[in-house]
This record gives structure tokens, sequence and C-alpha cells, in this order.
């Protein structure tokens, strides 16, 4: 028997806001506990929450990004329980009237495209965290009141692979606005997963289990993959699937049942009395529209037609909206754009990975690598040399040309001075040349290498090709 | 609309962390069913065309700007809090 899953995701992504959602205190991460909190995010009585603009602002921008119908007109609610994070006992949200709803995201797994539903998204606040020591939780209350966007997707993703690129994908939507940082260690992009399944060709959906708060894209792919296969099993067994909330265990892969530690939930959701609803009209939307940067589908989509590249080297280079741009600026400067985008993909993506910065940390221009490419286009170096001296430039936002002396680097393309270096090779290596000549071919690699050796990486690669062929036919036929 | 009864009213007081005994339970269900019968007075109302009142008072929204202002001092933040461990509030454990 074959089964499909269903799988549906809830996001919850912390907004990068200066304030908290309903107070002027700050959002910032890592501060001492407890000392950005208010009256109004301690949930002291009789204070009165306001709504922070940019929050409203960022979720229209997102709700645009994946074509949601924008709701000039909706609503917060409480969500009430009783949590020591939460200290008004309600978690302000929205419910019955979120402000964006009925979107869709493209994904691409395997080679083909599929839209994802996104059923809605709406604006709440987070709690605060707690730590567990001994016979105590410690309560801090900085986070209490930071906004977040909770983004649920329809279930219309069947496999964990297509949950992790719709992840993936809207994880990079909130980058290239520029609304989230993404941090999944740091929990500013959290996730929970509804998965069930059903036997193939079964249309109504099966009992749902909700993984719960899963913080990296390997750890969100095996816990699907196990829970799947969980339900799959307890099936063929004969079980029932129950619903309920599970945890992943990653140091063992599974996914463990939370039931019996936490009460049934009625959150009695009713429209929060201290909040008006949230209403802004068509020139609020129209102004944001106008702003909204190109989302990464399209950039992809522009790229492959525009500069003609390969998919895998537009996947790569657009990952990062600072380098699909930088690399945008080089192209109008130096037109190979495959050069440029070998370039970024091999040398520059290299330097800042090892040192785990972004480009604009670093001092290297558009023009600057427009520079350095054209001075390898013209054989003034080669590709040693270009490589030595891009961290050069990186980090001094120096002329590239200016290295080539400081480095030695100059490309020796000067035929007189290769040709000896090439005789001097052949002299040394008497044996090697003798059997080359009697046809081991091979060889021919092993002198061009001894000469660029001589040459310490200078000599012009491919004059050297032409010359140490011209010399060894000159050779064989004598 | 659920039926009222005693059952209802424990569950609900329990939600809110409140314990009863038999004679406030019982007073308590009669209330509610007061209370919601009362209300249910407005279902014999034709609503058909009206769309829900969320708030009574249809003004533009006032929104802030998303600006820092300084938060409570610490001390001040912590000063009703029944127990603390250094900076933090202290509460009896939440998980196991």
């Amino acid at each position: 028997m074959s089964y499909e899953a269903v799988i549906g995701l809830e996001v919850h992504a912390q907004l990068l806001t200066d304030s908290k959602i309903f107070c002027n205190c700050s959002t910032k991460f890592g501060s001492n506990p407890n000392s950005q909190v208010c009256p109004i995010c301690l949930g002291m009585p009789g204070v009165l929450p306001k709504l922070n603009k940019r929050v409203v602002e960022f979720a229209v921008m997102l709700g645009l990004a994946t074509n949601c119908r924008i709701n000039k007109s909706s609503l917060f609610a409480r969500k009430n329980y009783f949590y020591p994070d939460l200290p008004k006992g309600y978690q302000i949200s929205q419910y019955e009237l979120p402000i964006c709803e009925n979107g869709y995201i493209i994904i691409k797994v395997k080679g083909e495209e599929k839209r994802i539903g996104i059923t809605r998204i709406h604006m709440e606040e987070d709690a605060g965290k707690l730590i567990h020591e001994g016979g105590a939780s410690l309560v801090d209350l900085n986070r209490t009141g930071t906004p977040l966007l909770e983004i649920v997707s329809e279930p219309d993703l069947r496999t964990a692979e297509e949950a992790v690129a719709y992840l993936k994908e809207l994880r990079q939507i909130l980058l290239y606005l520029g609304i989230c940082d993404g941090n999944m260690e740091e929990g500013s992009f959290r996730c929970d997963a509804n998965v069930s399944v059903r036997k193939a060709g079964e249309t109504r959906f099966g009992t749902k289990a909700e993984l719960k708060n899963i913080n990296s894209f390997r750890f969100i792919q095996r816990a699907i993959e196990y829970e799947i296969e969980r339900q799959i099993d307890l099936i063929e067994s004969g079980g029932r699937v129950v619903q309920e909330t599970r945890l992943f265990d990653s140091s063992k892969g599974i996914t463990i049942s939370m039931r019996g530690k936490e009460e049934a939930h009625d959150y009695r959701y009713f429209p929060d009395p201290d909040l008006m609803p949230v209403s802004f009209d068509e020139g609020f939307v129209e102004e944001i529209k106008a702003k909204l940067p190109e989302i990464p589908y399209d950039k992809r989509r522009r790229f492959i037609n525009e500069y003609n590249l390969p998919e895998y080297d537009v996947e790569i280079i657009t990952t990062d909206r600072d380098i699909a741009d930088f690399f945008e600026e080089t192209a109008r400067l130096f037109n190979n754009p495959k050069t440029i985008s070998n370039f970024i993909m091999t040398e520059i993506l290299k330097e800042l990975n090892e040192k785990k910065i972004g480009i604009r940390d670093t001092k290297i221009t558009a023009s600057l690598l427009a520079k350095l490419l054209t001075l390898l286009n013209e054989n003034k170096i080669n590709t040693n040399g270009a490589r030595a001296i891009l961290p050069k430039v990186m980090e001094s936002g120096r002329d590239p040309e200016s290295f080539i002396e400081e480095l030695g680097l100059a490309q020796i393309s000067n035929e007189d001075e290769i040709l000896k270096m090439i005789d001097e090779v052949l002299k040394e290596n008497q044996k090697e040349l003798q059997e080359y000549l009697s046809g081991k071919d091979k060889l021919f690699a092993f002198f061009v290498g001894q000469v660029m050796k001589k040459s310490r990486g200078k000599a012009n690669p491919k004059l050297l090709n032409e010359l140490i062929k011209k010399r060894l036919d000159e050779l064989a036929s004598k | 609309m659920p039926e009222i009864n005693k059952d209802l009213v424990k569950y609900v007081a329990g939600l809110a962390r409140l314990a009863f005994d038999e004679t406030e339970l019982e007073d308590f269900t009669n209330k509610f069913k007061n209370i919601l019968n009362y209300v249910e007075k407005l279902g014999e109302l034709n609503v058909e065309d009206v769309s829900p009142t969320y708030h009574p008072m249809p003004v533009n929204y006032a929104m802030r700007e998303d600006i820092v202002k300084k938060s409570l001092d610490v001390e001040r933040a912590l000063l009703n809090a029944p127990d603390r461990k250094d900076d933090f509030f202290r509460v009896p454990k939440v998980v196991d």
C-alpha cells in the first residue's frame, strides 16, 4: 500500500523593527534580562497598546511579495492562555480577520515548479523567554512584544523536501524584503509543521501531528521524514494516529509525544477591545508596492533570460540580494556575465564564507571587480594573480592594478622570456623529452607544469601552451 | 450554543484558573444562563445585511512611528515581583 504525506507549515518571523509592536521598548537581541520592558509589555493594569506602523508596512510588504490579498481592515484578537512568558494572560494576535490572505509562493523541487498556497499572514506579539533552573523557571520579558508575522501555508506540501524548499524560499523572500534576519538559531525564523499521511488516492486528510519549533532546515527535513514514517508504520500495524503536539529530539532523530504535558487548547479568541481595527487606504498599499524590491523568484528568472546564465549559477548568485546586486552592477561594466558569475562563485563567495562576512562588509565595488576581470581578460595577470589580488582589494578598496607590481604578479607574455624557460625545462628533463618524442603524449602537461613552476605561476598560460607545442613539434620533426 | 451546565462552568473556571464550590457553581450556572438568554434576544433580529461591529467608534487608526524610547529600569520592572533571581522573575517550574 502506498501512502502520501500532507504537510502544512506555520512560520513565525520576527520583524526587524527597532521598537516592539505595541510599545516603544527596544527589540534588540541579547541584552540584559528585563532591561527592555515597560508597563505595556509587562502587562500592567490600565495600559494601552499602540500599534507600530512599521509592523503593518512589513506585513503588507510580505503580503504583496507572496501574492496575497491585502485586507485594508483587519482585527487584533486576544488569544487567552496562562504561561509565565506571557504576562498579560493573553497574546495579542489576529484571528478572524488577518491582514493578508490567499497568497502563494512558487517552489522548485527536482526541476519541477510547484505553487504552494499561503492561507494567511497575520501580525502578533512574541512571548518572553524562560530558563529552567533547578526547581524554578526564570523569566526574561525582553522578547515579549517583539513583532512577529505568522505565515500559514495551505496543506499543499507532500514531502519533507518540498517543505524545506518552501521554507528556504519564504526565508529568502523575507531577507530580500529586509524585514526579518532569518536567523533560525536565535529564533527569528521558527517553524511548526503539521504532518499527516493518507493512503494514495484518498481525498480526505488523515489525522495530523504538530511538530514544534525545529531550528534548522536539516532538522525540519529529518523530523518530517521521521514523522511520516512513524505514522505509516503505525497505520500499517493497525494503530491510529492521534492528534497531538510532538517535539523533535535532534540527538536521536525522532519525534516524541508531548501528550499529557500540555492542556487542551481553548484560546477563547475575541476581538481586542483595546485596539481599533487596523485600517488603511489603497494609497498606503500603493506606496509600499512602489518600494517593493524584486522577489527572488522574479530575479532568478530575469537573470537566466537577461544574462543567459545557467540555472545553477543563478541560484547561487541570487541567494543573497547584495551579491545579486553586486553581480548586476558589475555586469553593466564588464560585458561577460558568465565570467563574473564564475569569479563570484569560486573566488568571492569563498572569501566571504571564510571570513563570515557579507559583500557590503568589504571594500570591493562593482567597478573594482570589473577592473580586476579586465586585467585578467587582457592577460596582464592570470587566474592565480587575480586570486591573490582579490583579498587585497576586498580589504583595501584599492585599484587592482596597483597590486600587480607590489605582489610581483605581472603575467609574463614575452615570447623570448617564455621560450628561454621552455628550453631550460627541456634540457633539465632529457629523459621525459625522449619519452615524449617516442610517443608518450601525456607528458605534454608535465612540461607545461614545469615551465609554469619555473615562472612562479606568472607565465601567460595560453601563450605558454602554444610555445611548448611549437618547440616540441620542431624537435619531433628533426 | 452549548448547553450551560455545571460542567461547562467548571471548565470555564478552570481555564481562568478559578476554583468554586458546589453552591458557587450552581449560582454561576444560573447567572451564565440568564446572561446568555438576555443576549440571545439579538438573535430575533434580522442582521443579514449588517456587517459586524468590532469597535463602536469608526475612527482612523492611529499608529505610532517605530521609535525606541527608554524602558523601565530593571529594578522598577521587578519591584512587584513576588520572587526574583538576579534580574529575572522567578516562578514555579513550568516544565519537567
